[in-house]
Parts: C-alpha cells; structure tokens; sequence
C-alpha cells in the first residue's frame, strides 16, 4: 500500500529501552504499562495468555502478528474495553484491575479504534471538543448555567482549533464528521485522543484504509506525538511503517507474546517468521496464505 | 347535512387542549432519550401513569398539597428509572426497548387489578384531586375566550398552567442539549464506546438521560389527568406509540418537533374522527358502522407513521442528516 512512502525527516529512533537479551517479557529500563499473566478466553479459545510484558515510557512501541494473533483483544483488556479472566496490569504504578474504561481514559490512557470511531452525526468541532477532560459544562446542573462553563469552553475550543489546523481538519470544522473520507477520521480520531493530552496513546491500525497521501501526515503526526513526550503504542499490519517509525516491536502469535526486540533485529527472529508462515514455512504445503507472503515479502525488501 | 362548523372548531380547540400539552411534554421527554440519546425507551406511559397515579394518590389517599403530590410523582417516577436502568443500560439498546414496553404493562396492570381498588380506584379509577390545583386558580370564576376558545376559569387555568410548562421544559431541553453535557449525550447516540473511551461516564449519563426524560413524562401526565379522570385503561402501550408518532413527526432531535407535533397530531386526529363520525351519520360511507367509523381514525394515524417514515424520516423539523431511522 504505502511502499514508497516514508516519513519526511529520518525519525530519531530510542534506543536502550530493555535491561538484558531484548526476548519476550524482557525487563524495561521505564516502563509506563506492565502486564502479568494476563489471560482471555473465548469459549474453548484461548485468544490472549500474555506472561509479561512492559511498554517502555517515551518511545514508540508496534504490536505486531498475523490476523488472530489477539492483538486487538490485548488492547480491549488493557483499555477497559474488555476483562480478563485472570491476570495484573498497571498503568504508571497504577493497577488497571476492574477500572472502567472511561476511568483508564481519564488516567491517561486513550485508544483508538480500529474501526474508526468517528461521532458522524456531530460537527467535527463537537467531536473534538468531547475530547477534552474534566469540562464543568458535562454535569448536568452546571449545563444549565452557560456562565458557569462558557470561559472553559472557549479554551477548549481554542485548543481544538489549534490541533485541527495541525491535522488539517480546520476547514471542515462545522461539517459532521460523517461527510468526513475514511482517512480525515482517523485523523479526526486521533486528534480526538490528543484533546486530554494523555500520556500513552495506543492506535489500533491507524493506517488501515487511509490512502497513500494521508499516510504521510499520519506517520509525521505519530512521531510528533513521540517528541511531545507522549508513549505510543499502535497496532498494525504494515511492515514498512513499523519499520521506520517504532522503537521497539513486540511480536504476538496465537494469543502470546513470541518475540521482542528493535525493529530491525527482531524482524530476523525465527519465531517471527513462524508465527507469520508457521513453523513448516520451507515445506511445500501447495496452496499459500498470500497475504502472509506478503508481509514477508516486504520484510524481505526491506532487509535489502 | 355535514356540520363543518363544528368539525373544524373542535379540531381548533386541540390546538391548546392540556391533552395536546401533555402529549408535547411526554413527546420532548422522549426526544431526550430517542432523539439525543439513542435510548429506545418503549415505556413513557408508564411514566405519564406515575406522575397521574402519584398525584392522584397522594392528593386523594393522603391529603397533600399539590406541591408535595408532585414532588411525590417525581419521586416515583425517578425510582421507577432507576429499576428499568441500573439492569439494562449496560446491555445493547434493544434490551432497554423489551424491558421498558413490560415494565410499564406491569405499572398499567397493577393500577388495574382490584387487590389494590382502595388505593388505585382499579378500573374505575380516580377523581376529585383537582381541587388543589383549582384552588390555586388566580382567574376569577366566569368564562372567557372567542370563537372555539370559549372556556371557564379552572379550563383556562390548566390550559395555562400546561403550556406554561411546555415552554419552560423546552427552555430547558434547549439549554441542556447546547451545552457540554448535550454534546456528551450526542456522542453517545453515535457511538458509546466511542465516547467511553474518551474518558466520559456513559453509563451514568444514560442514566440521568433516562430519568430526566422520565420526568418529563411524569409532569405530562399530571397534566393530562387535569381535564379528565385517571383510568388505568388510558396509560396502554398505545399511548407511547402515539408519543412516538408525534416525535417522528416533529422531528427526534429537535425542541419544536415533539411541540408542534402533539398540536398537528391532536387536530387532525380530532378532524379526522369528527369527519368520518359525521359522514357516517349522513350515510356517506354505507359499508360502514359508528364503531368501525370511531376505530378508522387509529388506522389513518398508523398510514401517517408509515409515510413519515418513509418519505420524511427526519420529521418536520429534523435535520435530515443529523437524524433519520436508518443509519
């Protein structure tokens, strides 16, 4: 999709993220999200048993692995969306154990969607402003009272301002959001996130159904989430964006974590290229998963 | 010969009946929670039959004020929200939908069945509670008006005091749903984990959507006991679809639809019974009886949702892209 599309500045990778052999469950130097034991089942299907894992603070993080590998089913347990059967996580020292979402949000820690989760039948204006935290206006006895809320209001509205002229939504600020193109939403969403300045954002594909020419101010966009001092960790099938843009790469597979490491060393794992052909990879089992190929074709590229 | 006269004033006086007030108050009560919040709350008569039952009831049984008797009816009425909402708000819409349309049956089953006749008047009813709201009549004694709109003090005073309230609950439904907490209620009609997951509590907002719809309903009730009785047999589910039809009409998520709504609903209903009573009288549809004729009406309503639905799903005044049936 995006082949020759690269970020318009080299990205500034971090490194030295992990204490010791970078394996999966390695140790982090600063670790912002922590995971232990944590496990989901779907009826006889075991969709995440993740042992450890720590998300290291300030840098880029991928999840990456073939469909099914529990990814997005990992980020509902983390954001509240969804509970585990069993298992710990925490959040900056904080545990996340029967938090709600709405309260994992207010900690800190917003998603996106796969799906894009734009508010259609709302202005672009009112989508962004429902990101913002702690807004006086949303009781309901302080709505009545416009003087009460109004001064707030126009702050926040001048920060939503500020960041659709940086995601280039200003214009379409009193459209609905539903007139928006796949790409703009995801862009709206993003900026969404970005109205509470949270401390970790985690994306669910971001890439998935935007065209090429937006693929470019997505990729910019999340770097420059990274030097704003924000934690991001994003989900996603396209090799070579993982490639140029994260620090770190956790590998899953069939609900686990198989493999960890900086992007460039851990696309050379042989449980990497397990878990995206299966371990009888060389043997020839007639018809192929092409799009599996296909990923390691472009890792392949890539390599050279 | 038909009495036009007489067709078209009794369809005028609909026009600021305390029924279509009621009906209007009930319908803006829904817009809260179908227009802008997505809920498919199936049971508003059962919150019209609280604020009727808890006013009748404790004006009759206890002997209290018509301050006290209202905030009684609220009371119930916030009460009865709660139990339909703590169970179903974290389930999909729909779940709300099959336990409101019961619980209000419940509501309208129990006023009826004679085990508690002391109390609910069971079938039969309520009646004489409207002295209290009389005595607060300031209009001298007398009548008064033109034309249709010929009434005698205590008519014009529940005329008064039903649009009065009208007016200031959609004074409030218009503050509310441009403020920050309107928007809250907006995005949750579009996409609640959407809205959760930008750190709002949904489901406490459903919550006070729910019950302040709901308390809507209960003031629409008291006010539709006030030029009648209160007869378990009037608070059937019908009476939320004709809520539900005077909402589409007007238009779900807006202040005047569910208003002007009621007002053209009640006319033409009134018009239309009052003409095919008349014409069947004259003879002018043979193949048809007076009963039959009294049921056509209902028959007319339920073409009339169907073409709104279809050719006009945002209403009168909806805006058709912020909101149709069909997403």
């Amino acid at each position: 999709m995006s082949s020759n599309v690269t970020p318009t500045a080299k990205p500034v990778k971090s490194t030295g993220l992990h204490v010791g052999e970078a394996e999966p469950g390695v140790r982090k130097v600063d670790p912002i999200l922590t995971a232990d034991g944590v496990k989901r089942t779907f009826g006889g299907l075991t969709a995440v048993d993740v042992d450890h894992v720590e998300i290291p603070r300030g840098a880029i993080t991928a999840l990456i692995g073939p469909n099914g590998a529990g990814k997005t089913t990992f980020f509902n347990l983390l954001t509240g969306f969804d509970k585990p059967d069993e298992g710990k996580w925490e959040f900056d020292g904080r545990s996340l154990a029967h938090v709600p979402a709405y309260r994992v949000a207010r900690m800190g820690l917003i998603r996106t969607f796969q799906l894009t989760k734009a508010l259609g039948l709302l202005t672009v204006m009112d989508n962004m402003k429902l990101g913002a935290k702690g807004q006086t206006g949303e009781s309901l006895f302080r709505s009545i009272l416009p003087f009460v809320w109004r001064k707030q209001e126009d702050e926040i509205e001048a920060k939503a301002e500020e960041l659709l002229v940086r995601f280039k939504l200003d214009a379409k600020k009193e459209d609905y959001a539903a007139s928006l193109s796949g790409g703009q939403r995801k862009l709206l969403e993003m900026a969404r996130a970005l109205m509470s300045d949270p401390t970790l954002v985690m994306l669910d594909e971001p890439m998935a159904g935007v065209n090429p020419a937006l693929t470019q101010s997505l990729l910019d966009h999340i770097l420059d989430l990274k030097s704003q001092g924000m934690t991001v960790l994003f989900v996603e099938h396209d090799m070579h964006m993982v490639r140029h843009i994260a620090d770190w790469v956790i590998v899953m597979a069939e609900g686990r974590i198989v493999a960890e490491g900086d992007p460039h060393t851990v696309m050379e794992d042989p449980a990497v290229i397990d878990a995206y052909l299966g371990a009888h990879h060389d043997t020839d089992l007639g018809a192929t998963d092409t799009e599996n190929v296909e990923v390691l074709k472009e890792l392949i590229d890539d390599e050279q | 010969m038909i009495d036009w006269i007489t067709i078209f004033s009794n369809a005028a006086q609909e026009l600021i009946s305390p029924t279509t007030a009621a009906y209007a108050l009930a319908a803006l009560g829904l817009a809260i929670h179908f227009g802008y919040t997505g809920l498919l709350n199936f049971g508003q008569a059962g919150f019209m039959a609280l604020g009727a039952y808890g006013y009748a009831i404790s004006t009759l049984s206890f002997g209290f004020p018509v301050w006290a008797a209202v905030l009684v009816a609220i009371g119930a009425s916030v009460i009865f929200a709660l139990i339909l909402g703590i169970p179903t708000l974290r389930l999909r819409a729909d779940y709300l939908a099959i336990v409101t349309i019961a619980a209000a049956e419940i509501l309208r089953l129990i006023f009826t069945t004679n085990t508690f006749d002391a109390i609910t008047g069971s079938a039969t009813g309520l009646q004489g509670y409207k002295t209290g709201l009389a005595a607060l009549n300031p209009i001298p004694p007398g009548t008064y008006g033109f034309g249709p709109f010929t009434y005698n003090a205590f008519d014009w005073w529940i005329r008064i005091v039903g649009w009065t309230l009208v007016v200031l609950f959609a004074l409030l439904t218009w503050l509310i749903m441009r403020s920050p907490w309107g928007r809250v209620i907006k995005g949750i009609r579009e996409d609640e984990d959407a809205v959760r997951a930008l750190g709002k509590n949904v489901y406490s907002y459903k919550m006070q959507s729910l019950i302040l719809g709901g308390v809507y309903g209960t003031f629409a009730g008291m006010i539709f006991i006030m030029p009648r009785a209160v007869v378990p047999a009037n608070y059937q589910t019908s009476l939320t679809f004709f809520i539900y039809a005077i909402l589409l009409l007007g238009g779900a998520a807006t202040i005047f639809g569910p208003i002007v709504g009621s007002m053209i609903f009640w006319v033409l209903l009134s018009f239309f019974s009052g003409f095919v009573a008349r014409a069947v009288e004259v003879g002018w549809f043979p193949f048809m009886t007076q009963v039959q004729a009294g049921q056509l009406r209902f028959i007319l309503v339920g073409i009339a949702i169907m073409l709104i639905v279809i050719f006009r799903p945002q209403g009168i005044f909806g805006n058709k892209k912020e909101l149709a049936f069909v997403k």
